[in-house]
């Protein structure tokens, strides 16, 4: 099982909407993209699940919507304050891809950074409600960035692409849709993160699967 | 002795975890497979949590063929979980598991809130596991009994060898914008710290009312948690939701019991075992503590 750690934050960045974590790696694995890691939220009952954003030396990144109680306290954290972390947790995107393109929309592009300096910076769609999110399209290198009433599907190419995506699940289900091969990096409420609590199950092909231990990145439907 | 409370660590993904428990309890397992209930099922609340899981299980003949076996490997203690809606269901699992010489101990779920109840009383469906193994038998209670300790009297006079305190408590949390239910199913299990007092009164009122062993459960979080419970006279820990937030939690809580033991001057967990039921020793010929009067007045209601 991975470790569990207090870990120093660095730093806290507004980037656009978001907000960028950044605390000291310490001993922490830094996984693979598209694996997740538990934050412990201040004055919460029970952990976060969060992407790995970037992982510079020395640290882990992690961009935070902050859309309820625990992502707010996660992105009113300051320097010097502690956070407990625990990762890296479930199966990442496969890497042994050709022709990748990323796919993000909204807060779903916060693995894409990271994904795309193990892939050497591929091409990347982002899609986002606002200019303001859209700000954190500069995260990721070579992204083409849609607002809007246009939607990321409707500027995928045709031509054949192995497609990573992360997103809302709409999105994903129009991903699906049109690229059937896609890998998708679904999210489902978390309680434990490591297959404790049945709580993130989600079905695929009829049979119900715990999505953090499983997935979070699924090949087929969910 | 520390174990998980049930459907709270799968020790064949967090095998480090259940290694550091004295025994490891499964999910409630099922006669059939159940997937469990649809989504959304988990809600974080202010204080604690919902869960709607709907004792998601592989069934028992999955559960004896693939899950049994790989639990065994792992050398833990094993105390299974029995679910079922009706008596009769309960005691063929029980007979089934009679079989099984790795599995230590039977702990009936007679109180999940988020499946239908089977239409028997608690008591009859423990006599009738009785009557199926030989095993030892944990009769798990909900808290919502107006007088818990009238049903575990009856457990205990229908053969129970122990009681498993407390289940979660029904609950229902509303969305902040839309106010409407955050859980799939409504309501759901409520569990987390604030079932504590709730877990301590009927541990309590069970320690007066039975002899049985207990297993004290309900938002443990901390040593001084555990503590508490032995002193209300539990006789074993469970540890739930705390596991969620920190899969290590059993280990930390076992450390930190050892040192509140000590700075309450107790040698052992057994010499905590029960102690608040005790009279404070006389401190200048004064009882440092209220009169007996209303300890026999519980005592009366509960006899
Ligand atoms: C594997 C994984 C990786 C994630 N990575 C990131 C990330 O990098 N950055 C980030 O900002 N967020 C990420 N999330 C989502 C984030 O964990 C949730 O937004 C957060 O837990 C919400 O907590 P809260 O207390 O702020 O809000 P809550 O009050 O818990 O939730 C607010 C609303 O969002 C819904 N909700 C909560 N959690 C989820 C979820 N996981 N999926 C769908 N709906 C949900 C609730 O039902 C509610 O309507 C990820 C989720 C998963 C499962
Ligand atoms: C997600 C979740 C799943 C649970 N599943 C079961 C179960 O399958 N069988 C059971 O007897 N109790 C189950 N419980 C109840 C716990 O075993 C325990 O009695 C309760 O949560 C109180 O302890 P806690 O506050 O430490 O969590 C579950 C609780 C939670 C939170
Ligand atoms: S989040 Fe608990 S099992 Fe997946």
């Amino acid at each position: 099982m991975p470790a569990r750690e207090l870990r120093e934050v660095v730093a806290t960045e507004h980037v656009g909407a978001y907000t960028l974590l950044r605390v000291a790696r310490g001993r922490l694995d830094a996984g693979l993209p598209g694996q997740f890691f538990m934050l412990g939220t201040p004055r919460r009952l029970l952990p976060r699940p969060m992407s790995l954003c970037l992982a510079p030396p020395d640290e882990l990144a992690f961009l935070v919507d902050p859309i309820g109680p625990g992502t707010r306290a996660l992105a009113a954290l300051s320097p010097g304050d502690e956070v407990s972390v625990f990762g890296p947790l479930g199966n990442g995107f496969r890497l042994d891809v050709e022709r990748p393109l990323l796919v993000g929309g909204g807060i779903g592009i916060a693995p894409l950074p990271y994904l795309s300096s193990w892939l050497d910076e591929p091409p990347a769609i982002l899609g986002f409600r606002s200019e303001w999110h859209a700000e954190a399209a500069a995260l990721v290198p070579n992204a083409q960035v849609v607002v809007e009433p246009t939607y990321v599907t409707d500027v995928i190419p045709r031509e054949r692409r192995d497609v990573l995506a992360c997103g809302p699940e709409p999105m994903l289900e129009a991903v699906r849709a049109l690229v059937p091969a896609a890998q998708l990096a679904w999210e489902a409420p978390m309680a434990c993160g490591y297959g404790a609590c049945y709580g993130c199950a989600v079905e695929l092909d009829g049979e119900w699967r715990r999505l953090c231990v499983d997935g979070p990145v699924l090949e087929r439907a969910a | 002795m520390i174990l998980n409370a049930s459907g709270c660590l799968d020790a064949l993904t967090a095998p480090e975890a259940a290694l550091s428990l004295d025994a490891f309890v499964t999910k409630t397992v099922t006669p059939l497979p159940r997937g469990g209930n649809v989504p959304v099922r988990i809600a974080e609340t202010q204080h604690g949590m919902l869960n709607s899981i709907g004792l998601a299980n592989p069934g028992l003949d999955a559960f004896l063929a693939e899950t049994l076996p790989r639990l065994v490997m792992l050398g833990v203690p094993l105390w299974v979980s029995v679910g079922g809606f009706s008596a009769r269901e309960y005691a063929t699992s029980c007979a089934r598991l009679d079989a099984c010489e790795e599995v230590h101990v039977l702990e009936l779920n007679l109180s999940c809130p988020n499946v239908d109840e089977a239409p028997e009383s608690a008591a009859e469906i423990v006599a009738a596991c009785r009557a199926a193994t030989s095993k030892p038998l944990y009769a798990k209670l909900s808290p919502s009994a107006w007088d818990v300790a009238v049903v575990a009297r009856a457990v205990e006079d229908a053969g129970a060898d122990g009681l498993s305190l407390v289940n979660t408590l029904r609950g229902l949390a509303l969305d902040e914008r839309t106010l409407r239910p955050r859980l799939a199913t409504a309501t759901g299990g409520y569990s987390g710290p604030p079932l504590k007092p709730v877990a301590l009164a009927a541990v309590w009122a069970c320690r007066r009312a039975t002899r049985l062993p207990i297993v004290g459960m309900g938002g443990v979080w901390t040593g001084r948690d555990a503590l508490e419970l032995h002193a209300a006279g539990a006789t074993a820990i469970g540890v739930g939701t705390a596991l969620f937030a920190d899969p290590a939690a059993a280990a930390r809580i076992r450390g930190e019991l050892l040192s509140e033991l000590k700075t309450h001057g107790l040698s052992s967990v057994s010499d905590a075992i029960g102690i608040a039921h005790d009279e404070l020793p006389r401190v200048g010929g004064v009882t440092a503590r209220r009169s007996t009067k209303s300890l026999d007045l519980v005592q009366k209601r509960t006899a």
